[in-house]
């Protein structure tokens, strides 16, 4: 038979209670080894605490080519950055 | 260097005016310092070398496990065995952070591991000469992880996404492994006469090999100028060589050891050592296969992967078995 052991992407989360965070792929029979392996692969010195781990077949991403669509329409939208708003110095810190 | 040799499928670096609009802007967001991702456009060329340079890189770290797992069970203290099995489960996670990256570009895993065992692929060099002594050890840390180190530390900037990430990956892990390398030098250098005779056999043996990793002159060579304007090559094999001659002649007079090069000699002009060449007829007849260890390396290698097959296969079977069992007692429950 031997066809290879399906593609797991990896999500760690650090020490210091970020989110869990993309650190790469292995290919694991099943989910419990994908975070043994994992455990493994990714964590051998003190990255996390906590593993997911994802079959990549079912994640669903968006396309290169609808790069200009999808985020575009934020560039113009520069009033939703603090910095677009002039506070004088007198009011203080805001 | 890991990858040696790599040839691109070009003839060189296609002047503008003979690029199509896509390998145009290819090049520009190149330029201007963006990374490619997986699933955007790119020449099927950059893609095939980089299969070849990233495979090549992922085969030498786990070729590379076996010259030191040769001393994992004869490591003269349990500290030192230790330490040894946690570098050479290093490599092994090197060579898996980089199949994936090769992955990304559409090559499977298996065809990457059997492409390693028929010849196809090459790794480097320098793992097809054998560890005679604990001294060995010493000196592949020091210098083969050194020399690995100054080939990867540019590659962080490489094009390619995910090239680059396990590149900042390795990079955050090899220092350990150059550094417990000249320990092992430091006490044998500093040990009985007898140990220092080994510490200097060891470090004649793993010079000019060590050289040879970084590939033979490419000043000129077409398939390196593509490379570099893919910035998928940095460096020229020769300014990383120079770095490393450089950066490696203080530690060894430090150690009290001598480089096994009589025409050896700071220059003042340049800023660095002159020094020789390998033997590059040895090296090529390495990269053939007519190294001392070639056949040992390929041979284990396939052992591995023929003995773990009724593994793999069946921790397979138990994933898909069980599978079945979950949707079989679901539909019972509906
Ligand atoms: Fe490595
Ligand atoms: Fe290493």
């Amino acid at each position: 038979m031997s066809s290879e052991w399906p593609l797991w992407e990896v999500f760690i989360r650090g020490q210091h209670g970020l989110n869990h965070r993309h650190v790469g792929s292995l290919h694991a029979p099943d989910a419990e080894l994908a975070i043994r392996h994992a455990r493994d692969v990714y964590t051998r010195r003190n990255e996390g605490v906590s593993i997911w781990v994802v079959r990549s077949a079912d994640i669903s991403a968006s396309s290169p080519s609808e790069k200009g669509p999808l985020f575009e329409p934020s560039n113009d939208k520069v009033y939703r950055h603090p910095t677009f708003y002039d506070i004088p110095d007198d009011v203080g810190h805001m | 260097m890991y990858a040696q040799m790599v040839k691109t499928d070009g003839k060189g670096i296609k002047p503008d005016a003979e690029m199509t609009p896509e390998e145009r802007r290819f090049q520009a967001r190149i330029d201007a310092g963006e990374k490619i991702e997986p699933k955007e456009w790119m020449p099927d060329a950059y893609r095939q070398t980089l299969i070849r340079q990233i495979g090549q890189h992922a085969h030498s770290e786990i070729v590379g496990q076996l010259p030191e797992g040769n001393w994992i069970t004869r490591a003269p203290t349990l500290e030192r065995k230790a330490i040894l099995l946690a570098k050479v489960q290093d490599e092994a996670g090197h060579g898996l952070y980089l199949y994936c990256a090769a992955e990304t570009l559409g090559v499977s895993r298996d065809e990457l591991t059997e492409a390693l065992l028929s010849g196809k692929m090459k790794y480097s060099s320098i793992f097809n000469y054998p560890t005679l002594t604990w001294a060995d050890i010493g000196a592949v840390g020091w210098l083969v992880d050194g020399a690995a180190i100054m080939n990867q530390v540019p590659l962080q900037r490489t094009s390619y996404g995910p090239y680059s990430r396990a590149m900042i990956r390795i990079c955050k892990e090899e220092s350990f492994h150059q550094r417990q390398g000249y320990d092992i030098m430091m006490k044998m250098a500093q040990g009985t006469p007898e140990q220092k005779r080994m510490a200097q056999d060891a470090l004649d043996r793993f010079w000019y090999p060590s050289l040879m990793m970084f590939g033979p002159s490419d000043k000129d060579s077409v398939h390196s100028a593509q490379s570099m304007a893919w910035k998928i090559k940095i460096n020229t094999n020769d300014e990383l060589r120079q770095k490393f001659v450089d950066q490696t002649v203080p530690q060894a007079e430090y150690l009290g050891l001598s480089i096994p090069d009589p025409d050896l000699s700071w220059n003042e002009d340049k800023g660095g050592y002159d020094f020789s060449q390998p033997d590059w007829s040895e090296f090529f007849a390495v990269l053939k296969g007519n190294g001392p260890c070639n056949r040992d390396r390929i041979e284990a290698r396939q052992q591995a992967w023929d003995d773990g097959r009724w593994f793999r296969d069946g921790l397979s079977a138990h994933a898909t078995k069980a599978q079945a069992r979950r949707a079989a007692s679901k539909v019972a429950a509906e």
